[in-house]
């Protein structure tokens, strides 16, 4: 059991009404699974992804990452697990521009303490994974859409995470690349990899081996 | 995380906007830069002119013509010691009267001044020919670079013989020798015995002046009041004790509104505090720019923070915790400003030597070591604000910001 999400709510209050975000939704990810959580924009899906990856925390109900029971940990506590125990694809790649390959998926290893000597290896090893060991050193706008979220990719593997956490990530490529993006999650959940994928494209959603239905903050079935 | 990680981060960030890094770093190079060569150009004639004024004489007494007050010389200066010696009331008999009527006065040079041209061949040299009797060397320090003083002799007589300041010398002879030889003063013509010694700066300076027997002074110029009296007290220890003699004996015969006296003392700590207050003056207005370099550091840093706000939302959710990123962002700007003040450091050294051919002007290491500083506090205490900024943003928000 890699994740458990267990009867968790999202409450905002806005002046005298209150906005149920998430709304007793439970579920559990085993280790290796390739789960995507689907849903229309405003369900939700945005919200549990986020309590999911650590960035948000619920406000009634309990996540279980690995054994540990993260619900109510400090924004210090949450980032060290962020940098460890997930590998986040956004859907606009999110690299640090002016920057080369090999720098950008260094980074979290550099937030995780990895001595210079390690880093140099995995983001190569990393990179090479992706199909991309002859661009260490290109610039994101030296790449192509698809490319850059092979750079983005590499560096959500980097720190070996519990799951690869991914947010719409064929949002902003052509059919045919997002296809390639797609052969690229499957090859690396068949190596074990736990991949998480949040969409609202049925199609896309469909790939995944489980699909976790969401709407209105609570997981239909 | 180690603070030396965060340091290669922060460099990282700079560099991948260099021109804005360095523009932003402007603003303090400029501010250190003119901290440091004000502060080196004012105490460098501080030291220069105190330097000078003590090799005048310490024993000195100048008795001025008028009612002058040194604190307020400093504005009309020129124009109130000037007219005072038009209207000067001194003569001759004060000066022979100081002479023999005192215990602690040893020698007294009285002196009348006016302009006069300078011919020879066909160099002209407008100047200001003093007339001295003939120990006037005891008691105003003037060595001579050649030739010899003209003696009492020559000055009973009312002889046409001049002693020249350095550079009037320089700009009427070149490098020939100008001993012995003829020129044309005030329309008369006059013998050079001596050549003075290039000494002195500003209103102690010898350079632009000649120098004349006092009897054909007074008869050039048509003169029989003084411009002024020089006076050697016996010993720096007697100096309280000449001045009030010395006012008393001309008291006899003057009011006490017709004459000043002044010692080479007063003048130096008055012209040394002046030159303090222009020197911390100057530091000021200096440090006020440094600290408009660190407003521009501050501004540069808040327009970083929202323009890069997706990106700490990523590096955020990548594992960086609010420190680190409040950490990242300090470092950042104390390494624009430290950065801006190591070159302005730099600038302002490099200006100084260049200056000092020109001016006087001493790189002092205080003023360095403040600077230095500065920069640091300038870049630690307008960062924060930007820094806070950051590590405070909700990567949520933040990945989502356009």
């Amino acid at each position: 059991m890699i994740l458990s999400v267990q009867h968790v709510s999202k409450v905002y209050s806005l002046g005298e009404e209150e906005v149920r975000a998430l709304d007793d939704v439970s579920l559990e990810i085993k280790k290796s699974e390739f789960v995507s959580i689907v849903g229309p924009s405003g369900s939700g899906k945005s919200t549990l992804m986020h309590i999911i990856g650590l960035l948000d925390s619920p406000t009634s109900g309990r996540v279980v990452l690995e054994d540990r029971d993260v619900t109510t940990l400090s924004e210090q506590k949450l980032a060290r697990l962020r940098n460890e125990y997930i590998g986040f694809v956004f859907q606009q790649f999110n690299l640090l521009s002016k920057t080369s390959a090999i720098e950008n998926v260094e980074l979290p290893m550099i937030y995780g303490g990895v001595s210079t000597n390690e880093r140099e290896k995995r983001a190569v090893e990393m990179l090479e994974l992706v199909g991309l060991g002859e661009r260490l050193q290109s610039h994101p706008n030296q790449l192509s859409g698809g490319q850059q979220q092979r750079v983005a990719i590499a560096r959500a593997l980097v720190m070996n995470p519990a799951i690869v956490l991914a947010d719409e990530p064929t949002g902003n490529l052509d059919s045919k690349t997002g296809e390639d993006i797609m052969a690229l999650f499957h090859k690396l959940n068949d190596s074990g990899h736990t991949i998480i994928l949040v969409t609202h494209n049925h199609a896309v959603a469909a790939q995944a081996h489980r699909q976790i239905h969401i709407q209105d903050g609570k997981v239909v079935h | 995380m180690p603070l030396t990680q965060i340091i290669k981060v922060a460099i990282q960030a700079l560099r991948t906007n260099k021109t804005r890094s360095l523009l932003t770093m402007l603003g303090v190079i400029i501010g250190v830069s003119s901290v440091i060569l004000l502060v080196s150009v004012g105490s460098g004639l501080q030291k220069y002119i105190t330097d000078q004024l003590e090799g005048v004489g310490s024993n000195l007494l100048i008795i001025m013509p008028g009612k002058l007050d040194l604190k307020t010389m400093g504005s009309s200066g020129g124009k109130d010691i000037a007219s005072s010696m038009l209207n000067s009331k001194l003569e001759l008999k004060d000066a022979q009267n100081l002479q023999s009527g005192s215990e602690y006065i040893k020698a007294v040079v009285p002196g009348v001044a006016g302009q006069a041209i300078l011919k020879y061949n066909e160099q002209k040299v407008s100047s200001e020919a003093v007339g001295l009797t003939a120990n006037f060397s005891d008691v105003v320090n003037s060595p001579l670079a050649a030739g010899d003083y003209f003696t009492d002799g020559d000055d009973k007589i009312g002889k046409k013989v001049v002693i020249l300041g350095s550079d009037v010398a320089k700009n009427l002879f070149g490098f020939d020798d100008p001993i012995g030889q003829k020129v044309v003063l005030s329309d008369e013509r006059f013998t050079v015995v001596g050549v003075l010694k290039n000494k002195g700066v500003g209103s102690t300076s010898t350079s632009d002046q000649v120098v004349i027997p006092l009897t054909t002074a007074e008869r050039l110029f048509n003169q029989t009041k003084m411009s002024a009296i020089y006076a050697q007290a016996t010993s720096s220890d007697k100096m309280d004790l000449a001045i009030s003699e010395a006012q008393m004996i001309l008291e006899n015969r003057l009011q006490p509104d017709d004459f000043t006296i002044l010692t080479q003392k007063e003048i130096l700590s008055t012209v040394s505090s002046i030159l303090g207050v222009l020197t911390a003056a100057l530091g000021g207005i200096a440090a006020i720019s440094l600290l408009v370099g660190g407003i521009g550091i501050m501004n540069i840093m808040l327009v970083s923070v929202t323009e890069r706000t997706r990106e700490i939302g990523l590096r955020k959710a990548l594992g960086a915790t609010p420190n680190i990123i409040l950490t990242q962002f300090l470092i950042e700007s104390v390494i624009l400003s430290v950065g801006g003040g190591l070159i302005g450091i730099l600038i302002g050294g490099a200006g100084s030597l260049a200056l000092s051919k020109a001016i006087p002007s001493a790189v002092t290491p205080w003023s360095v070591l403040l600077a230095f500083g500065v920069s640091v506090g300038v870049g630690i205490v307008f960062g924060v604000m930007p820094a806070r900024r950051a590590a405070k943003l909700n990567p949520i928000e933040a990945l989502r910001y356009e």
